[in-house]
């Protein structure tokens, strides 16, 4: 394939930069409709309670309120999971956790309809309930939800090659606990949902339900809100307005996006929910914390002989993507390096808090954490450089893993040698002085998923494009822009296959009347699936052009160029028009039966009886040739990822299977004060393949936006909890990131050029991130000597580490402050729910009862 | 509470709003006057994402009552562009990946314009200290140092040429 490209591989600026930079881009809740009413939702105080019963009078008299809405307004089940259709949009019978969604009041404005939740009387059965997943998973009663016995999610055992004699074989073996906390998207726009019902002509009555909302997979709304509304989706129309950041917690459908429509329909009005921080901290569907128990083996040269890993996931208390979470966990630890001997036993569990999700890197990015550490630890032991052990173990592609994972492009040497080049590796490792270090780690993701979670036939994108005589190329696409650069991928591809400028091509995307369905911007599979599906629809419109332009050129289909908006007949001249071949003038027969130039009109018309056939068109008169010979001018392209790229046949193999792979390596480099424990983070070099830079603008800004989100987990985001209560929900308590707190990314981008990717293009949005965390973890032990087995890297956690190493005494941070709090509570996930060993509550404290998690008393 | 009539000047016109005492000015700007650029991110002042300029200093519209920025000079996103073309800095935000998802775009703008109209040469730790009060989840910062140097040299490149 030619490296000479017009459009692709130029830095470009989103063609929707505009509307974001002048502010006059709509995100869902800048939308308002006439007769707008805004919604507010009640939420459970308790993490686990039984409704006994809802009164919502009160609510309803309220001057201002038109309607309230509960469970049996709508008492059907869903969920992203055709496994896991265990939620109501509004809880039926239970409430799960602290934040669960009991009752919505609409009313005509947002400070009546707060009002009339203070209006709505709850009876609740305060039950047991379960934070810790390790005690979680004991339990036999009291269970979260009754098909789940020890509220147990699902577990998966897999065993690949011979694990126990790749132990044997081994030189030296490692074997740890590491645990991961809670972390959450935190994109910058609460979720939003505005829907609104037509009335049907022919009827009369309510008929066509239309719904914006902030998303990132429509079409899973669409469906999600037929089966809830029982409406067929024919009926539904899911538009996707401007959305400020996904990062997986807009994956699914979240409760607000459901409520919305059942209050329309009952309000029979337009209704708006726009979650506050705090309710979409409430809402979650982030990272689960995790406690891996991992052990590796590695001979003397480095190579690794086995891997076992044994995975809890505290999930929460409703499925959401739980089971794909955990079978990622285990599944990716194939295909980075060559593992031959793999042992995967993962718990996925449920705890009476908020579900957890699909966050960035999905269920790779704690294990990833757990093994780049560890074998950073084996590297040490057997005296090998920790870039040298990672370039003992490579595997050579295209291969098939032990899991059964098709690895085709493979960059991850290059990463490698590129991060240590630039990082000044070898020259600077170990001598940095004193509590200064660097850190490497590598890590990996899928450019989609081969296997699509409704399991169907289906192509998992199509593209349809419009040509019309206006030059214009209209493309639709059912791909969502979430801030990832979608729709600007969708123009570029269309633009460099048809040679016309960017500024022709208009997206269209993620409206379920218009566009033809895509399944949605999550797995990083955009660009490869639905990018591969516009190439194809151009590719088709490109075909009846050329065979237009051909004719009128007197040529080959195969010698024309299309590129700057022309269609040249290329005679091995550059930019040189070809001699005119006046032999051949016949009028040739177009689909209007009519002998062409009859039916053109004006200045071209006469133009073209003047001139005989040339050696270059202009786009639009090749458009306009083509739509004389074809009619109007469309294509369609489609994608599913092909049979050998989806895996094996074990009992969750449909996890971890994708076309193709992106790769990363990275070093960081950090201080540690050893007073204090705190980590700055100095400078992380992130060399990542994304087969091909479509955009270097945009792929230079996933791979920093990965790292950042990667360093955030490392360091300084945690969810706290306590009693089920989330203790820091605002984005300062969580501690995202700022601009002084935000170390310098220097991203490389690797390019091994895809044979199945649009020009050789993979992901490049989520690959990057779990190899900071370990990069960082790392350079700490460069720094200093410790090792972290728990993350984030919070000064306290540094500070016992480090005083652990020099059998200093530990220091009780809480010590004096509170007598009440357990030792290091956060490290269990803050559970305090020991009888008599909790705080004393207050008698008229809601929260207060004498009943114990667990079993039997 | 009943609505009064408030007086508004925004992006330098003149409006007549009425408003509840209590209502932020950044629901009035969004509501009342449809100007949806400034956005909502956070409960607590702590996002910057509603950044607006009172008398050229950058503020959080969600910390101040409608009512109190009466006879004061508002500036939002929407009165940022030139003449209907984007300026330096709304370019080369586009240009150099300095917004991705765009919603924190509006009040880092803001917030750069006040930054640079105090301290027209801002070092790397100003730019940093400056941007330190709104959040962005998206670019990790990096791009938007990038932009803010391009369009430093791009004014002064324009200003150059018309002397």
């Amino acid at each position: 394939m030619s490296n000479d490209f017009s459009i692709i591989g130029k830095p470009t600026a989103m063609v929707d930069a505009a509307e974001k930079t002048t502010g006059s881009g709509k995100y869902t809740d800048d939308l308002s409709l006439p007769g707008l009413l805004i919604g507010k939702i009640l939420h459970s105080p308790y993490p686990h309670a039984r409704i006994k019963s809802i009164d919502t009078n009160r609510a309803e008299k309220l001057h201002g309120v038109v309607a309230v809405v509960i469970g049996k307004d709508a008492p059907k089940t869903y969920g992203i999971l055709p496994v896991g259709h265990d939620e109501y949009p509004l809880a039926l019978d239970k409430v799960r956790y602290v934040g669960d969604n009991v009752a919505c009041a609409v009313a005509t404005s947002e400070a009546i309809a707060e009002k009339a939740l203070e209006l709505i009387d709850v009876d609740y059965e305060v039950l047991p309930a379960y934070f810790d997943p390790e005690e979680s998973m004991k339990a036999e009663s009291h269970l979260i939800h009754d098909h789940k016995p020890n509220n147990l999610e699902k577990d998966y055992h897999h065993v690949f090659g011979d694990p126990e004699k790749g132990f044997a074989e081994a030189d030296e073996v490692a074997e740890a606990r590491f645990i991961a906390n809670e972390v959450t998207h935190a994109a910058m726009e609460p979720h939003s949902t505005l829907a609104a019902f037509e009335v049907d002509p022919h009827t009369g009555k309510p008929g066509r339900l239309t719904v914006w909302s902030s998303t990132q997979v429509p079409y899973y709304l669409q469906h999600k809100l037929s089966l809830v509304l029982e409406m067929p989706m024919a009926q539904i129309r899911v538009i996707k307005p401007l959305v400020g950041g996904g990062f997986g917690g807009k994956s699914e459908v979240i409760p607000l996006e459901i409520i919305a429509a059942v209050a329309a329909r009952k309000a029979q009005a337009p209704v708006k929910i726009t979650y506050t921080r705090e309710e979409v901290f409430w809402a979650h569907r982030g990272r689960p914390r995790t406690i891996v128990d991992l052990k590796t083996g590695v001979k003397k040269d480095g190579r690794i002989t086995a891997v076992k890993a044994r995975v809890v996931q505290d999930g929460g208390a409703y499925c959401s993507y739980g089971v794909v979470t955990i079978l990622y966990s285990g599944a990716l630890l194939g295909a980075l390096y060559d593992i031959p001997n793999i042992q995967y036993d993962g718990y996925r569990v449920l705890t009476n808090k908020p579900a957890c999700g699909a966050m960035r890197g999905h269920g790779t990015v704690n294990v990833r954490f757990a093994f780049e550490s560890q074998l950073d630890e084996l590297a040490a032991k057997i005296g090998m450089d920790p870039a040298e052990i990672r370039q003992r173990n490579l595997l050579e592609p295209p291969c098939i893993t032990v899991n059964g994972l098709r690895v085709q492009s493979y960059g991850l040497p290059e990463c490698i040698e590129e991060t240590v080049k630039r990082s000044g590796w070898k020259d600077r490792k170990g001598k940095l002085g004193k509590g200064r270090g660097l850190g490497i780690a590598c890590s990996h993701y899928v450019s989609g998923a081969a296997n699509s979670i409704i399991r169907s036939d289906m192509p998992h994108s199509t593209v349809n494009i419009k040509i019309d005589r206006d030059g214009g190329v209209v493309v639709y696409t059912g791909a969502s822009e979430i801030g990832q650069g979608s729709d600007t991928m969708t123009a570029q591809i269309a633009a460099e296959t048809l040679g016309c400028s960017l500024s022709r091509v208009r997206v269209i995307a993620a409206d379920t009347d218009l566009t033809p369905i895509d399944i949605g911007s999550y797995s990083s599979r955009v660009t490869f699936m639905a990018g591969n599906a516009t190439l194809r629809a151009a590719q088709e419109v490109k075909k009846l052009i050329a065979a237009a332009a051909a004719k009128k050129m007197n040529c080959a289909e195969e010698s024309l160029t299309f590129r700057d908006d022309s269609v040249s007949r290329n005679n091995g001249q550059t930019g040189a028009l070809a001699p005119v071949d006046q032999a051949e003038q016949s009028p040739a027969a177009t689909v209007s039966g009519r002998v062409e130039g009859q039916i053109l009109r004006g200045s071209l018309q006469q133009k073209r009886k003047d001139e005989g056939p040339k050696g270059q068109m202009t786009f639009e008169e090749a458009v306009v040739a083509a739509i004389d010979f074809h009619g109007a001018l469309t294509g369609t392209g489609s994608y599913a990822p092909p049979p050998e790229a989806r895996g094996g046949k074990h009992k969750g193999a449909g996890v971890g299977p994708s076309p193709a792979y992106s790769y990363s390596a990275q070093v960081a480099e950090v201080s540690v004060d050893e007073d204090t424990g705190e980590v700055t983070v100095h400078k992380v070099w992130a060399a990542h393949d994304c087969g091909r830079a479509l955009n270097p603008v945009s792929v230079e800004g996933q791979i920093i936006g990965s790292v950042w989100m990667g360093m955030g987990q490392a360091l300084t985001e945690e969810m706290v909890w306590k009693d089920g209560m989330l203790m820091n929900p605002g984005l300062l308590e969580y501690r995202s990131p700022s601009a002084v707190e935000s170390p310098s990314v220097e991203p490389i981008i690797v390019e091994s050029i895809d044979p199945e990717g649009p020009f050789g293009a993979k992901e490049c949005s989520e690959g990057s991130l779990a190899a900071t965390i370990p990069a960082i973890s790392n350079a700490i032990y460069d720094a200093v000597g410790v090792r972290l087995h728990e993350s984030p890297f919070t000064p306290e956690r540094v500070l016992a580490a480090i005083r652990a190493m020099k059998h200093a005494k530990s220091v009780n941070l809480t010590e004096g402050v509170d007598p009440t709090s357990p030792k290091r509570f956060r490290e269990h996930g803050g559970s305090l729910w020991f009888k008599g060993k909790g705080p004393e509550r207050h008698a008229l404290d809601p929260c207060r009862h004498d009943v114990s998690a667990g079993g039997a008393e | 509470m009943k609505k009064e009539l408030i007086e508004l000047r925004v992006n330098r016109r003149t409006h007549e709003v009425a408003s509840e005492p209590s209502a932020l000015l950044l629901d009035v700007l969004r509501q009342q006057l449809q100007l949806t650029g400034s956005k909502r991110g956070c409960d607590d002042s702590s996002c910057g994402a509603c950044t607006v300029l009172i008398d050229g200093v950058a503020m959080m519209s969600c910390t101040l009552l409608a009512a109190s920025c009466q006879g004061q000079e508002i500036t939002t996103i929407e009165g940022v562009s030139e003449h209907g073309s984007l300026s330096a800095i709304q370019k080369a935000y586009g240009d150099w990946g300095g917004a991705q998802c765009g919603y924190c775009t509006p009040g880092f703008i803001m917030t750069v314009k006040s930054l640079l109209a105090e301290n027209p040469d801002p070092s790397e730790e100003d730019i940093r200290a400056a941007l330190s009060s709104n959040l962005c989840r998206c670019t990790g910062y990096n791009q938007m140092y990038e932009a803010i140097r391009s369009a430093i040299h791009a004014e002064r490149q324009a200003a150059a040429t018309t002397k």
